[in-house]
């Protein structure tokens, strides 16, 4: 906003305090990860005792099994639904698509606990036994409204006669669906998939309640396992954040690279 | 424009499920009673009675609202300046520090708050770093201020993020404009800058508040088994004592103050008068 556009020395030592803040307990786990004592505060020596644990112990294993089969499915599933929900909702008429999207918002305007607690008596009512199968059904409810969320504008910024036009020229629906409109929207797709995956990966609240039977996922685990003092959970953590920043810096590095690649030709 | 309107239709049956189903189980429960050999369940407000009626409910309710309002005002003032300064820096650091400030919200919320026991323990770092500066040490953890932490530190991000979007959107000209009909770089924020900008504040403070205000998981950890927020009530009641009309009750207790507070945010955004536009 400035004309020179230069950070002044004060903003410097904001930024830097800003980013000291948020990443200094992210690097604090990830060292007492490797410390040699089970103390939280006293970093007594070098040592990958912790993560030896981690991998020995059976409860921690699975639960890493399952947030990332949960988090495959639950993205795979909401990004096929709420892709094709988006698209047709895009050509429905304007009253159900208004009621449909004031309730698509519900799950991402509600508290998470209301949402879970909703959940929890509606899978005890119809009778499902709660594990794996309620936690999968609840992953792929409030993910998909994200990826509605991301698909639709790029509907709207969509030809609507390019579908109609396929369909003239004698392609078939599923033609006109895979080879025009799809990849028209695919960044919306990509972004939706993208969101998808991390909320149901990184899911806590709604997990909680709805699980049961030893099904439990990472969250539930840090969780139930941060009462008392247990330093394979900074090996867990230590895992989970090196996962994560190293999908965000894929993603966000395509199109970077991408960029770079088309510049230099 | 006809084809594929068909594909909506399974989606709407699985949010009528899904979405609404467990909504209107939240409201019947919290407006019933099990009943006796006659009824299976019969009509009250006696779950909303008694948490009125209690002054250890209304207590909770009471601190849970302070922190959350806390929390919020902690997080514009910290997240004014830092989002002000990304958004004056030069493009390419714009885009690094947003990346900076996104990538912390993609991990797990949980993993990030742990990470905070042990930096507030009173042998901790937080202590031995004020104790190089001579002060301290403080016991934190258990403490309202470590609760009050680790909800900043969770939210904050949303805040800084609205209020970049909203000043990196604004009109530079505008500044142009002030700075030559002499206003100065105080006058042109007052009277400029910030009020553009209070879109962004205001969608910031419904999404830190709406997190802060049901939060369990950072008032357990941060603040321990005996610091009771109104998502903690909620958890037991579903959780241990199984009391399931009365946390439905309290849930939607919190919802209608959750969403009477977003209104009134929006009406001070929709309200010229109060968003400082003047003629």
């Amino acid at each position: 906003m400035e004309k020179d556009k230069k950070t002044g020395i004060g903003g410097k030592v904001i930024l830097g305090i800003t980013a000291l803040f948020f990443y200094l307990p992210i690097l604090y786990i990830i060292v007492f990860s490797f410390n040699d004592s089970r103390s939280l505060t006293k970093f007594s020596g070098f040592s990958l005792r912790w993560y030896e644990k981690m991998f020995a112990d059976r409860t921690m294993m699975e639960a890493v099994v399952y947030t990332v089969v949960i988090a495959v499915l639950a993205t795979v599933v909401s990004t096929i639904v709420g892709t094709l929900a988006a698209i047709g909702l895009s050509r429905s008429r304007r009253a159900l698509r208004n009621v449909v999207e004031q309730v698509n918002n519900l799950p991402i305007m509600n508290p998470e606990i209301v949402t879970a607690i909703g959940l929890l008596m509606f899978f005890s009512a119809i009778g499902i036994a709660k594990g794996f199968a309620t936690l999968l059904l609840a992953h792929i409810m409030f993910c998909t409204p994200y990826v509605i969320l991301s698909v639709s504008p790029k509907l709207r910024s969509l030809d609507p006669n390019l579908a109609d036009a396929a369909l003239d020229l004698g392609a078939t629906p599923v033609q006109a669906l895979t080879k025009v409109i799809v990849p028209q929207i695919m960044p919306g797709i990509i972004s939706g998939a993208l969101i998808a995956f991390t909320m149901s990966f990184d899911d806590f609240i709604i997990s909680y309640f709805v699980t049961g039977n030893g099904v439990n996922n990472i969250s539930i685990l840090v969780y139930t396992m941060s009462k008392r003092v247990n330093p394979s959970i900074n090996a867990l953590s230590t895992l989970v954040i090196v996962l994560i920043t190293v999908a965000l810096l894929i993603v966000n590095l395509i199109p970077f690279m991408r960029e770079r690649r088309r510049k230099s030709i | 424009m006809r084809q594929f309107r068909s594909m909506v239709y399974p989606y709407v049956l699985w949010i009528a499920i899904m979405i609404v189903v467990p909504m209107l189980m939240i409201l019947l429960y919290a407006f019933t009673k099990e009943g006796n050999s006659v009824t299976t369940f019969r009509f009250t407000l006696e779950n909303f009675g008694r948490f009125f009626r209690d002054a250890v409910f209304l207590d909770v309710l009471k601190r849970s609202l302070v922190i959350a309002v806390f929390t919020t005002v902690v997080c514009v003032l910290l997240g004014y300046p830092i989002a002000y300064v990304i958004a004056s820096g030069p493009e390419k650091s714009s885009v690094f520090w947003i990346l900076m400030i996104t990538i912390p919200t993609w991990i797990n919320m949980l993993v990030r708050t742990y990470a905070w026991v042990g930096i507030l323990q009173d042998d901790g770092l937080l202590n031995h770093l004020l104790g190089l500066l001579g002060i301290g040490p403080f016991h934190i953890m258990y403490t309202t201020f470590a609760v009050v932490l680790g909800m900043v530190y969770n939210f904050i991000p949303f805040m800084i993020l609205q209020i970049h979007t909203s000043l990196a959107k604004m009109d530079k000209s505008l500044l142009e404009a002030a700075n030559d009909l002499g206003a100065n770089r105080l006058q042109t924020f007052l009277r400029v800058t910030l009020p553009l900008s209070l879109p962004g504040v205001l969608s910031g403070i419904t999404l830190v508040f709406l997190p802060a205000v049901s939060s369990f998981f950072i008032p357990k950890l941060l603040g321990g088994g005996q610091y009771v927020l109104i998502g903690n009530v909620i958890e037991t009641q579903f959780l241990t004592s199984g009391d399931w009309n009365f946390g439905s009750a309290i849930s939607l207790i919190m919802a209608i103050i959750i969403m009477l507070s977003m209104y009134l945010t929006r009406k001070v955004d929709t309200d010229p008068a109060a968003n400082g536009r003047r003629e």
